[in-house]
C-alpha cells in the first residue's frame, strides 16, 4: 500500500481528501502545517503528499523547497491542492518541484485523474 | 445535498435526456449550465430553476437540456493512446512518410475538442522534428454547437484538471477570470468540421491515425459495422484507429484486426504492418 500524505490546515479538507485517497487504496497520514509535513517526512518519506498553500507556520511552497534538500526528499510525488489558481502559482510550484498542481474545489475525479497522470495509481 | 434546485435539475434531464445526474457531478451542472444562466441574467443556478419553475419556458429548458447533452471529453483521455501515439507511431510516420512529408489525423467525433487538442498539443511538442512537414488534424463533430465549442478553445478549470498536465496547462493556457483559453499556435492546428459519421467520409481524404473513441458505443450493431466499414476506407493501408479503451471491433467488423489488444489500437485486415508496429 502507497502512503499519502495529507498537509492542509483545514481538518475539513484533510478528511474529505482521505477518504477519497483510502478509496483509491491510499494509506493516509495528516499534517496540519508545513513544518508538521516536514517532520512526518524526516521520520518517514511517503510516496505522495497532497499539499495545501497557505498554511500557518509554514506554508506548501516553502515545506516543498525543504522537502526537496532532504535526503530522500526527491522521491516523493508532491501534488499541490490550493486555492491559489493562476499561471503564477503553478509556475512557482513547478519551479520549486511539485509534480502535480490540483486547483480546489476538486472532487474525487480530478485526484484520481492527477494522480494517475504522475504514475501513482 | 444543496436544496431545490439539484433536485429539479436531476429529474427535468432524467426524464427529458435520459441523463442520470449524481450528487457528486454537482460540478458539471455547475460548468455547463452557469453559462446558460448567465446568458439569460441570472447569477447562479437557484436563480435560474427558480425562474423556470415560476414561467414555464421551453426554449429555456431545450438550452439547459443540450447544454447537459455533450458528450464527455477529457485531454489525455486514457493517457496510454496519446503516449502510443507520440513514441511509437509518430516516428514511425516521420520514417515511413518521409518522401510526402505529409501526416493526415482525423478525430471522428472530437466533441468540446479536448481530443484534437491534445494531439496539437503534442505535436507542438515535437516542433523541431516536424520542420517541413505538414500535420493536418481534421476534427469532426455532428453538433455544430459543440463544434462553436470546441472553436472557442474556453475550457472550465474542472476541464483544465482532468486529464492535462499542470505543464501544458502553464504553456499553452491563458487564464480569463473562472476560464482558461488554449493559445493560438495549438487551435490552428485543429481544422474543425461538422461530419455525420453515418456518412461517407472519403470526401474527407486519407488518413494515416484515426480516432473514433467512446462513439460507438451509441450506435447499435448494424451501424457500428457500417461506420467502422466506412472508416476504413478513408485510412491509408497502414493506418491506425484508435477506439475507447472499453470498444472492440470484435464480433463487429472484419476490416480491421488489433494490434495491441486491451488498447483499442486496430489496423486493417490483411495490410502490411500498421504505424503502430516497428518495420522489420
Amino acid at each position: 500500500m502507497k502512503t499519502c500524505l495529507i498537509v492542509d490546515d483545514s481538518k475539513v479538507i484533510r478528511m474529505v481528501a482521505k477518504k477519497i485517497l483510502q478509496d483509491l487504496e491510499f494509506e493516509t497520514q495528516e499534517a496540519a502545517d508545513g513544518q508538521e509535513a516536514l517532520d512526518a517526512c524526516k521520520a518517514s518519506m511517503p510516496e505522495a503528499v497532497l499539499l495545501d498553500w497557505n498554511m500557518p507556520v509554514m506554508s506548501g511552497i516553502d515545506y516543498l523547497r525543504e522537502l526537496r534538500t532532504l535526503p530522500g526528499g526527491d522521491k516523493p510525488v508532491v501534488v499541490f491542492c490550493t486555492t491559489e489558481n493562476d499561471i503564477e502559482h503553478i509556475q512557482e510550484a513547478i519551479e520549486a518541484g511539485a509534480n502535480e498542481y490540483i486547483m480546489k474545489p476538486f472532487d474525487s475525479e480530478i485526484i484520481q485523474a492527477k494522480f494517475t497522470q504522475v504514475g501513482l495509481l | 445535498m444543496p436544496s431545490g434546485y439539484f433536485a429539479y435539475l436531476h429529474d427535468l434531464l432524467k426524464q427529458r435526456s435520459g441523463l442520470l445526474v449524481t450528487p457528486d457531478k454537482m460540478y458539471l451542472l455547475e460548468t455547463r449550465l452557469m453559462p446558460v444562466a448567465r446568458k439569460h441574467g441570472y447569477r447562479n443556478l437557484q436563480e435560474l430553476v427558480d425562474a423556470m419553475v415560476a414561467v414555464p419556458d421551453e426554449p429555456l429548458t431545450v438550452e439547459v437540456c443540450e447544454a447537459m447533452n455533450t458528450h464527455e471529453s477529457l485531454f489525455f483521455r486514457d493517457q496510454a493512446p496519446f503516449e502510443m501515439f507520440q513514441e511509437t507511431i509518430l516516428p514511425e510516420l516521420l520514417k515511413r512518410r518521409a518522401a510526402q512529408r505529409r501526416i493526415r489525423i482525423w478525430c471522428a467525433a472530437c466533441a468540446t475538442g479536448q481530443e484534437p487538442y491534445s494531439l496539437a498539443m503534442i505535436l507542438e511538442q515535437e516542433v523541431k522534428r516536424l520542420e517541413g512537414w505538414k500535420v493536418e488534424i481534421i476534427a469532426t463533430d455532428i453538433s455544430h454547437s459543440v463544434l462553436e465549442r470546441a472553436k472557442e478553445a474556453v475550457f472550465s478549470q474542472f476541464e483544465v484538471q482532468r486529464g492535462l498536465p499542470m505543464q501544458y496547462l502553464v504553456e499553452h493556457f491563458k487564464q480569463e477570470g473562472e476560464y482558461w483559453r488554449l493559445s493560438r499556435a495549438i487551435r490552428d492546428r485543429v481544422r474543425f468540421r461538422p461530419f455525420n459519421l453515418l456518412d461517407d467520409p472519403r470526401p474527407l481524404g486519407r488518413f494515416d491515425v484515426v480516432m473514433c473513441r467512446n462513439v460507438l458505443i451509441y450506435f447499435d450493431m448494424e451501424t457500428k459495422t457500417r461506420v467502422l466499414h466506412a472508416i476504413s476506407g478513408a485510412m491509408a493501408e497502414d493506418g491506425v484507429l484508435f477506439l475507447g479503451s472499453s470498444e472492440s471491433t470484435i464480433g463487429i467488423t472484419e476490416d480491421f484486426w488489433p494490434v495491441e489488444a486491451g488498447r483499442g489500437v486496430y489496423k486493417r485486415t490483411d495490410t502490411p504492418p500498421s504505424v503502430a508496429e516497428q518495420m522489420n
